[in-house]
Formats: structure tokens, sequence, C-alpha cells
């Protein structure tokens, strides 16, 4: 009976030891928000991963002040006033990949759960994406929104209204094998 | 006896913890794998002066910061000006940054009709991470050119001109508080020598607090070191209370001082706070971004 669990505890490390890790080529992540005055977009090409294929587990880590806007202004207040970059310099997800199998070639749709954390805030997500797996590179993509209120990220209430108080999230990431 | 069942409950746990610590180990590893960045600390002051003076802040490349002071009359002359509302004393003012360090200014004031330009450079910048520095540095020099008064003909153009050269030390302690020393020098080619220095030095300090995201209280004070005996002058001081919303700051503040430009907020402030000779005044700075970044 002891020999079950032992098995059992086996079979983890064994997921554990046979890992294929990939790692990002390039990244981008961008958001986009719709203010009643002004709409605000930023992107962000400085984010990194790590995917580990065999047990689906993925991080990633996305440095706040790396996000460029249009108007330097918006990026200094967004660091400064909003994201608290000083304070809480990256947003991070750590979490599980699930739906899809690593030897099938195409497009195929996905699910990410886990934990994001944003402005030192952590919540529990479960987003849809896909991944795609050509040429051993694998592309992972998703859309999600993102609440501002979840993540304690106040919302401009004096005299203009600047941000939307959702604002949608867009990933995308290139891995290789590592 | 230990039951099959929770020998499995058990190994599942385990086997949950396992992937768990997979993903933080995975977290280990990508943090690892991150070469150390040097974090700049910006946004030390919200504009680019404190109140009078100005603060170590530059205009980002390609920003466009159009700054409007205003003084009223001192709140001391009593119902009759309403209480210096009647009176107002504005510079108009206009800072280029050509790059995120460098930046150009130029300013015309009402009082004594005086133009000013400038140029501040940003030598060094406080930071984090893989290099830490302390400070933000700043330079400034400015010429200053004064236009009044303009029917005497003994006054040639050189003796309307004054200089200042000023090297800001400013530190942000924490995301709320900040504070400044500004060693400055001024220069004026004329002056009434009976009561006046050609060169004056002082060290001014300066600090803001922020209050909320928005909302900062700020002072600034301007030490003297070498008044002339029979100066009539006072040291600058002033507080104030900084908003920011969007794209705008506004700066409201109490002063001694009625200038708005160096030369005359450390050599020619002629209010004395104590006795209530004190200007209500704003800033207002609007900031366009002409060259989009990147």
């Amino acid at each position: 009976m002891k020999n079950i669990g032992f098995i059992l505890l086996l079979i983890g490390q064994s997921l554990f030891s046979y890992a294929q890790k990939f790692v990002t080529e390039s990244s981008s992540v961008s958001f986009f928000s719709d203010g009643a005055i002004e709409d605000i977009s930023a992107q962000n090409s400085k984010a990194v991963s790590i995917f580990n294929s065999t047990t689906g587990d993925i991080v990633y880590s996305i440095p706040i002040k790396d996000f460029e806007f249009e108007k330097s202004l918006m990026k200094e207040h967004f660091n400064e006033k909003y994201l608290e970059t000083e304070k809480f310099p990256k947003a991070t997800f750590q979490g599980k990949i699930s739906g899809f199998t690593i030897a099938s070639a195409g497009e195929q749709i996905a699910k990410a759960a886990g934990k994001l954390t944003i402005h030192g805030v952590t919540k529990e997500i479960e987003v849809p994406g896909t991944v795609e797996i050509a040429k051993g590179k694998l592309v992972m993509k998703s859309k999600f929104m993102v609440k501002l209120e979840d993540y304690s990220i106040a919302i401009p209430q004096l005299l203009w209204q600047n941000l939307a108080e959702e604002v949608e999230v867009k990933i995308e990431f290139t891995y290789k094998a590592q | 006896m230990i039951s099959m069942k929770k020998i499995i409950t058990l190994s599942l746990m385990m086997l949950s913890s396992i992937c768990v610590s997979a993903q933080d180990d995975l977290m280990k590893e990508l943090e690892n794998s991150q070469k150390p960045e040097i974090t700049y600390i910006g946004q030390t002051f919200k504009g680019t002066r404190i109140i009078n003076g100005q603060s170590v802040e530059t205009k980002p490349k390609g920003a466009l910061e159009f700054l409007f002071s205003h003084r009223f009359g001192r709140i001391n002359s009593g119902a009759y000006t309403l209480w210096g509302l009647d009176d107002a004393f504005v510079r108009l003012g206009f800072e280029y940054g050509l790059t995120d360090r460098l930046g150009i200014g130029i300013g015309r004031s009402s009082t004594d009709k005086t133009y000013d330009s400038y140029v501040r450079y940003k030598v060094a910048r406080q930071s984090t991470g893989a290099r830490n520095f302390p400070l933000t540095i700043t330079a400034v020099g400015t010429t200053n050119v004064k236009t009044s008064p303009n029917d005497n003909p003994l006054l040639v153009f050189e003796d309307r001109l004054s200089y200042v050269a000023q090297v800001m030390f400013a530190r942000k302690f924490s995301s709320n508080f900040s504070a400044q020393l500004t060693p400055i020098f001024v220069h004026r080619n004329t002056v009434n020598q009976s009561i006046e220095n050609n060169d004056d030095i002082a060290i001014g300090i300066g600090g803001r607090y922020k209050i909320t995201r928005s909302l900062a209280l700020s002072g600034e004070y301007y030490y003297r070191l070498n008044p002339h005996e029979n100066t009539p002058y006072y040291n600058s001081i002033g507080f104030g209370l900084d908003i920011e919303t969007g794209g705008h700051v506004f700066q409201l503040l109490f002063t001694n001082s009625l200038s708005m430009i160096e030369r005359s907020v450390v050599a020619e402030t002629d209010g004395d706070f104590g006795a209530g000779d004190i200007h209500f005044g704003f800033n207002i700075s609007r900031t366009f971004q002409i060259v989009k970044p990147k």
C-alpha cells in the first residue's frame, strides 16, 4: 500500500525531470483602454517567459517600465501614479496551460489558468488562448480583459476620466526549445 | 494502520505541491535568466519648478511644456485691493526637451519686463538595480535681459544682462518624499552698489511630499550667503500645493517673492514673509507631445 504512494511520487518526479522547456524568443504584450476622452494603448516587447510543455507549467514576467505609450507624459503617469512601478516593477503570471497536445500541428485552442500579479495584487484567472507549434517554435496568444479595480489600480476621477475601468490585454509569446 | 486512501491523498497533495513549486522554480529560473537592469528613479518632482525656482526635472524628448506662472499682489495690502487679487504679475514660458536629459527654455516676465532663456541638463540620474546612484543632478544656466526701464539712455544692452548658474542635487527618498539642494550663483551686470552685490550666492532647499496620487505639498527656501550689508531684500520662501491632472500640473502657492525667475527670486525678493508680505499665486503647466517617442 505504501508502494502506491511511492510510485505516485516517482511519477511526479519523472514529470519533473523529463520536462521539455521553452524560452521566449520574442514577446509582445499590449493593452488598450477605451476611454471617454482619450483611448490609451501601450506596447511592451521586454516580457520574458518559460513554458514547460510536459507539465504545461508556464511563468512570465513583464517589466512595467517598458510599456511604451504615444505620449511620454502618459508613460510617466502610468508608472508613477497608477502602476507604482518603483514599488511593483513587474507583472507576473504563473500557471498552467491545458487543452492542447504538443504533438499536433496547427493552431489549437487552449486555456491558461493560474495566478496573475499586477501592481502587487495576485488574482486567480482563467483565460482562453491559442497554442501553435511550427518548425520547432511555439507561439502562444491570448487576449483577455483586466479589471483595474481587481488589482487596486485607481481610476482617475478628477476632471478627466482618462482610463477605462477595464483594459484589453493582448499577449503573444514566441518560444524556442531550451 | 494508515489507510490506503490517506496515503493516496497525501501523495496527491505532495504531487500537487511539486507542481506548484515547479512553477515557483520556473519563476526563479526566469528571474535568474534576467540580466540585472538599471532602474532610473524619475518624477522626483511633479514639475520643472518647485515653487519659484527650478527643479531637477527635465522634459522628455519631444515634449513641449507651456508654463504659465501668475502672482497676485500682497495679501497684507488690504481690502481695497481685495488682498492683492487686483494686481497680476505673470511669466509666460516654454520649455522643450531636445533629449530626455537636455532641454531649452524661454520666458518673459511682466515684472521688470524681463526675457529669460536657459539650458537645462540632467547630469546624473538617481538609479537602483544594476547601478546604484543616490541623486539626480541637473544644471541650469540662464541669461536674462531686463528691458525695463526703456527710457534710460544711459543703460546699454550689456547693462541689462544678468546670468544665473545653478546645480541641483535631488533625491527621491520614497515615492512620496523628495528633497533638493540648490547652490545658485547670480551675476547682474548693473546693480545699485550701495545696497546690492553684482554677484550673489545662495543655497536653495526644496522638497515635496505627496499626500495622494495627484496632490503634493511643496516648499522652497533660498538662503543668501553674502547679502549686501545694506540689503533691503529678504530670503525667498514659498509653500505650495501641486495638483496633477492628465496633461496639466497646477501649483497653488504662497511666497514672499514677486518674481518668477531666479535672478530676482534670489537677489531681489522684497517681501517680508513674517510681516505678511505674501503673494498668492499659481503655476500652470501643460505638456504637449511634439515628437512621438520612438
